[in-house]
């Protein structure tokens, strides 16, 4: 237990060793023990047990005492305005939860990745990038302020972009890691205001001083708005970015572009969950009066993201795709548990766990099958489940907790978020067994054409991959089926650890769980009729709905709707501007040369004509007199005699006349 | 000693130039030797400068003041304090990395290096000038040698844009003089701490709101503030790359110097009440530069309209700083956010501008259209370009991002509107940078470069301890936070003091 404690002390080394193996890998290159990827595994495998450590002080302390008191601790960073502002860690249940799932994960994926990206030319590289962003993931994960949480959100983002354009000779790659970046970006905006906005109000950038302030922000307002839910709807934004919720998911389905196990590490487990996190950690923000509005967006947001998603991946033929928008799907469904509050507090963030296992296996899985076939159209495969035994049992398993099947992690969990709902409202409740319908659906069109049934590709001659690559296959194929048994109904050992206030779980419901595995059940047996018994024909709906299909197939035309209203007027408006610059503002500033210069001219006349002139007319006269004047001054002795005789002559003539 | 450091350190450089002017022309070698070896004790003292420097008792140190003129009241004075310290060390960095990436200059090279060292002198002297009339005579000095830079060692345009740039600027220094000599014939000294302590014009609301005006003029030219920005880019484009360096890394900071010095502490009646039109045009520079720089296919160019961007922010929070409403540790905040966002855009624009002539050089091209896929032909120039592009969009962790922290936490509570939409800027930043790298790094490699080398010793060495710092100063902020946060205090508290109008 003092041991347990102590060892607490050392949260903030969590992130430093994968950040010591990204500076170390930089320096070594090729060099480096397994080209870099023993380092990187190193690193992660140490803050991994480090974790396990970590996560046992805080259930040993959860489990035992009364009231839970986070392990926390900071240090001055810089004070600014006599404001002080701290960096350091706070670990709680819900940060060792994360921390459990982003080492394991990520670690798993680091070591499959090493089978994975044999040959790249760019190996040491890829290590690097993904060592900074698993330190990036753990220092957000355990951060005790928001500044540091943003920092990381932001780095996560950075390593997401290098990730995405890994292979950026591909124009769709580089494409992708931009379109990744900006996108997430805009809600990024809104969560740095979010940010700036409770650092006004509350004078803080700690998560606890600023908890401590809600009491105060309750009665205050910004435009004549309550301050609070701007806040909280702010902050949100940014989770709608990193998470990929409707109307900004539509990087994530190209973000596909980077390598697999990124897909798993970044895009599926852990970085897209992290706005799921951000509700959680900063839930007093959003859950400040039970049905707040701001809960009330994230549970409509979270919903239509979870159906919108759902209907999408019923018709891509993209393995990667199909799982992209099955990820946006869950995604919705943990925004939805978080927002109908109550319980769905430890719902949402119960699936985040069990969704970040499976979903890794899946991707995981898939890059296993691009690797043993070359392809990525599941048109193209087929009959893998022979060739490719292990990647086809842990991908079914993995499905099969996808689905909600009874017994798999995602039963559990995605139980328990139906269920909050059914309570809080029937809407969301219904339409969320719809999209659980959906999901069951387009996973076993997924299994029915990639795995089983007859190889349609002849020249396709799949293998299955390596042990390295396997093994981690295994490994989060159990985790999918035992992880939800924490959260098993009448002994939720779950909802004991992280639960939000005095909210008690909720009881168990005959009616929901039958509900849902029905739904389930139905999305299996409709998938299993159209695409392994041919009972309906799988073009039915192309043909008989083409518009329907067609929207779906499009994706609701999302991408082309913003090129359309947003990035065609953007680079009009650039482009007008930079002519408004030369033309108008450079104008001003040339023309005003110019007139200078004119004026300069008629000075010029002016003073050569005019002012000039007078001088020149005086000058003139004076020179004409100087010429005349010039026949008396000719410097020869006899002439100044002549004129000097004359001159006698004439005086004496004067005289002479008188 | 204490006494001479200053003078040393600014004319030092002054030395250096008559060195190299007594060289031969014809011994290149010698001369760059010369410019550098001269050019280090400047910066070596800089930084005894900064350690040097006592923050307990704080205001000016190093003070010389010696009567020059007497029969005017003129002293040849000077001193330093924590607004002047960090730019005067950026300086002196920023000359010695820029002469050894000048290394290349093969054209005149004596009257390049010299030119170069009287340069630094100018700028120099205009941070540790604490008497107007010296303060004018360097911040003119400064102005010269640049004039010769752009023009003698520029681009195709290089006259047009020398004297575009001379003229103009000149338009800004004359109604500054003007200022200058309507301040002293006011409170009848040319010393800026005994003018700030007078407070000119107090009561006189014409002539203090004409003083503002005049100033203003001067140095939102010199930022430059959106719509007096038009000489940047093709000073920019036109400039040799050393001299877009020293272009964007320190004579963009005279004007936010100006403002922090001399404006807001000595006219803080005006100054709070123009602060709204103030961050109006920050809020215009911002969003207007952004948007323009995105349209730009000049590699050199966008980076000349991302400065218009990135000082707008600094003129937000200088306008934040001057506002009537607001608590004092917002107003702070937003100035020490100004002072830091200058330190890093001169970091870090002056890196972009080393990295634009480091492509320069080797490719003769610019167009962003003709490049593409350098990544992996160039790793670790692929690596640089990617690292300054990514610090220049506020990437947390780098220098970019504390600033604008501080420019948007100081300034929301008072501007919010403006501050909201600033936003904006963040998100197009992102966006015409982003689209810069990929243009030139990403997709594949144009097969026109394929002979390309990567960078060279030379060009690491003058852009590492950029990086270093860049990195530096976005983990640890407060090193260099606290160097100015005295000083800011006392403007702020001031400024806050003051009743307006």
């Amino acid at each position: 237990m003092e041991f347990l404690t102590r060892i607490t002390e050392l949260t903030w080394l969590i992130p430093l060793l994968p950040a010591l193996a990204f500076a170390l890998i930089l320096l070594t290159g090729r060099k480096g023990p397994g080209q870099g990827a023993y380092i990187a595994v190193a690193g992660i495998a140490s803050s991994f047990v480090l974790s396990l450590l970590v996560i046992a002080a805080v259930l040993s302390r959860a489990l035992h005492g009364h009231e839970f008191e986070a392990f926390a601790h900071s240090a001055p960073w810089m004070t600014v305005g006599g404001l002080p502002i701290r960096m350091g860690y706070y670990v709680d249940q819900l940060t060792a939860m994360m921390l459990l799932v982003v080492t394991t994960v990520a670690m798993l994926v680091q070591i499959y990745s090493i089978g994975y990206m044999h040959g790249d030319k760019r190996y040491p590289r890829y290590f690097a990038y993904i060592s900074l962003f698993s330190a990036a993931m753990l220092s957000l994960v355990i951060a005790d302020n928001l500044l540091l949480f943003f920092i990381s959100w932001e780095l996560v983002g950075l390593t997401s972009y290098l990730l995405i354009g890994f292979w950026f000779e591909k124009p769709s790659a580089m494409r992708a890691a931009k379109k990744a970046f900006i996108v997430t970006r805009v809600g990024d905006v809104g969560f740095f205001m979010g940010l700036l906005l409770l650092f006004w109000y509350t004078q803080s950038v700690n998560l606890r001083e600023m908890f401590a302030h809600i009491p105060a922000m309750m009665s205050q307002t910004i435009f004549g708005l309550p301050a609070l839910p701007v806040a909280g709807l702010l902050l949100f934004a940014g989770a709608v970015g990193k998470s990929a919720q409707f109307p900004l998911h539509v990087w994530l389905p190209d973000a596909m572009e980077g390598p697999t196990p990124v897909s798993a590490l970044i895009h599926a487990a852990t970085m897209v969950a992290a706005g799921v996190y951000l509700v959680g950690r900063m839930y007093p923000i959003f859950a400040f009066e039970p049905h707040s509005i701001t809960l009330t967006v994230v549970a409509t947001i979270g919903i239509i993201t979870a159906l919108m998603a759902a209907t999408i991946a019923t018709v891509q033929n993209d393995i990667k795709r199909i799982l992209a928008y099955s990820t946006i799907s869950q995604l919705g469904f943990m925004m939805m548990g978080l927002g109908v509050g109550g319980c769905g507090y430890t719902a949402g963030l119960f699936h985040l766990m069990t969704h970040a296992f499976f979903k890794a296996n899946l991707f995981l899985g898939s890059g296993s099958v691009i690797h043993g076939t070359g392809t990525q159209d599941i048109r193209e495969m087929g009959g893998l489940s022979k060739k490719m035994p292990y990647t086809y049992w842990t991908f079914l398993i993995a499905t099969a907790a996808l689905a909600g099947l009874p017994f798999t992690s995602g039963f559990f969990s995605k139980d328990e978020i139906l269920l909050e709902a059914f309570h809080a409202n029937q809407t969301i409740f219904w339409l969320g067994l719809v999209a659980a319908f959906l999901t069951a659906f387009y996973m076993t069109r997924l299994m029915a054409l990639a795995f089983w049934g007859e190889p349609k590709n002849k020249e396709i001659h799949a293998h299955e991959s390596p042990k390295v690559m396997t093994r981690p296959l295994v490994v989060l194929a159990v985790l999918s089926l035992v992880a939800g048994y924490i959260g098993w109904p009448t002994k939720n050992i779950f909802h004991h650890l992280v639960h939000f206030g005095e909210a008690e779980a909720v009881p168990f419901s005959w009616t929901v769980a039958l509900l849902a595995t029905g739904s389930a059940f139905a999305g299996i047996g409709l998938g299993w009729a159209v695409f392994m018994k041919r009972v309906i024909s799988p073009s039915v709906f192309r043909e008989k709905l083409p518009w329907a299909y067609n929207l779906l197939a499009n994706k609701y035309y999302f991408d082309e709707i913003y090129w359309a209203i947003l990035v065609v007027p953007l680079f009009r408006i650039t482009a007008m501007l930079n002519g408004f610059d030369q033309k108008i503002v450079d104008g001003m500033v040339n023309g005003v040369g110019r007139v200078t210069v004119l004026m300069s001219v008629v000075w010029g006349w002016f003073d050569k004509w005019v002012v000039d002139g007078a001088v020149l007319l005086i000058g003139a006269i004076t020179k004409l007199l100087g010429r005349l004047l010039r026949f008396t001054q000719t410097g020869m002795e006899q002439d100044y005699v002549l004129f000097m005789f004359v001159g006698i002559l004439m005086i004496v003539g004067v005289y002479l006349l008188h | 000693m204490n006494h001479w450091i200053l003078t040393l350190i600014t004319f030092i450089p002054t030395l250096g130039a008559l060195a190299v002017l007594c060289l031969p022309k014809d011994k290149a070698s010698a001369i760059k030797w010369t410019a550098l070896i001269f050019s280090l004790p400047p910066f070596v003292l800089s930084i005894l400068l900064w350690t040097g420097y006592n923050f307990g008792t704080g205001g000016l140190q190093y003070v010389i003041q010696i009567p020059w003129i007497k029969d005017l009241n003129i002293h040849y004075y000077m001193g330093v304090d924590g607004i002047s310290i960090p730019l005067i060390f950026l300086t002196t960095l920023l000359t010695t990395l820029s002469l050894i990436y000048s290394w290349i200059i093969n054209e005149r090279p004596k009257e390049y290096f010299a030119l170069f060292l009287f340069l630094e002198t100018g700028m120099l002297g205009v941070f540790t000038a604490m008497d107007f009339f010296l303060f004018y005579i360097f911040w003119e000095i400064s102005l010269v040698p640049m004039y010769f830079l752009i023009g003698v060692w520029g681009g195709p345009r290089k006259e047009y844009a020398a004297i575009k740039f001379f003229l103009y600027t000149l338009v800004g220094s004359v109604a500054m003089l003007l200022a200058i000599i309507g301040v002293y014939f006011n409170v009848h000294t040319f010393s800026i701490p005994d003018a700030i302590q007078k407070l000119p014009f107090a009561g006189d609301w014409t002539m203090q709101s004409l003083a503002f005006i005049a100033f203003f003029l001067a140095f939102a030219i010199k930022v430059p503030s959106w719509p007096f920005h038009t000489w940047l880019p093709d000073a920019h484009v036109e400039a040799p790359t050393a001299g877009s360096v020293i272009l964007a890394g320190i004579l963009l900071k005279l004007g936010g110097y100006g403002f922090i010095r001399i404006l807001l502490p000595m006219l803080p009646d005006a100054a709070q009440f123009y602060s709204m039109p103030m961050a109006i045009l920050a809020l215009i520079s911002i969003v207007y530069g952004a948007l323009v720089a995105m349209a730009q296919k000049d590699m050199k160019k966008l980076i000349a309209y991302s400065s218009v961007n990135h000082m707008g922010y600094v003129m937000l929070g200088i306008a934040a700083a001057a506002a009537a409403n607001g608590a004092v540790a917002d107003k702070a905040m937003a100035l020490s956010g100004a002072m830091m966002q200058m330190f890093a855009h001169g970091l870090i624009t002056g890196a972009l501008f080393l990295l634009v002539g480091v492509i320069y050089e080797r490719t003769h091209n610019r167009d962003l259209d003709q490049f593409g896929g350098l990544g992996a032909k160039i790793p670790v120039y692929g690596g640089l370009l990617s690292f300054m592009a990514f610090a220049s969009l506020g990437l947390p962790g780098l220098a970019g991002f504390v600033s604008e922290l501080l420019i948007f936490r100081g300034a929301l509570p008072i501007y919010t509107v403006i501050t909201a939409l600033a936003g904006l800027g963040i998100i197009l930043n992102a966006a015409y940078l982003l689209w810069m790298i990929q243009r030139v790094l990403l997709g594949p490699l144009n097969p026109r470069w394929v002979e390309v080398p990567d960078v060279d010793r030379r060009e690491v060495i003058s852009l590492v301890p950029l990086v270093a710092l860049t990195i530096f100063v976005g983990v640890l902020p407060a090193l260099l936070i606290n160097t100015f946060n005295g000083p800011i205090m006392n403007i702020v508290k001031a400024a806050s003091m003051t009743g307006g109008y």
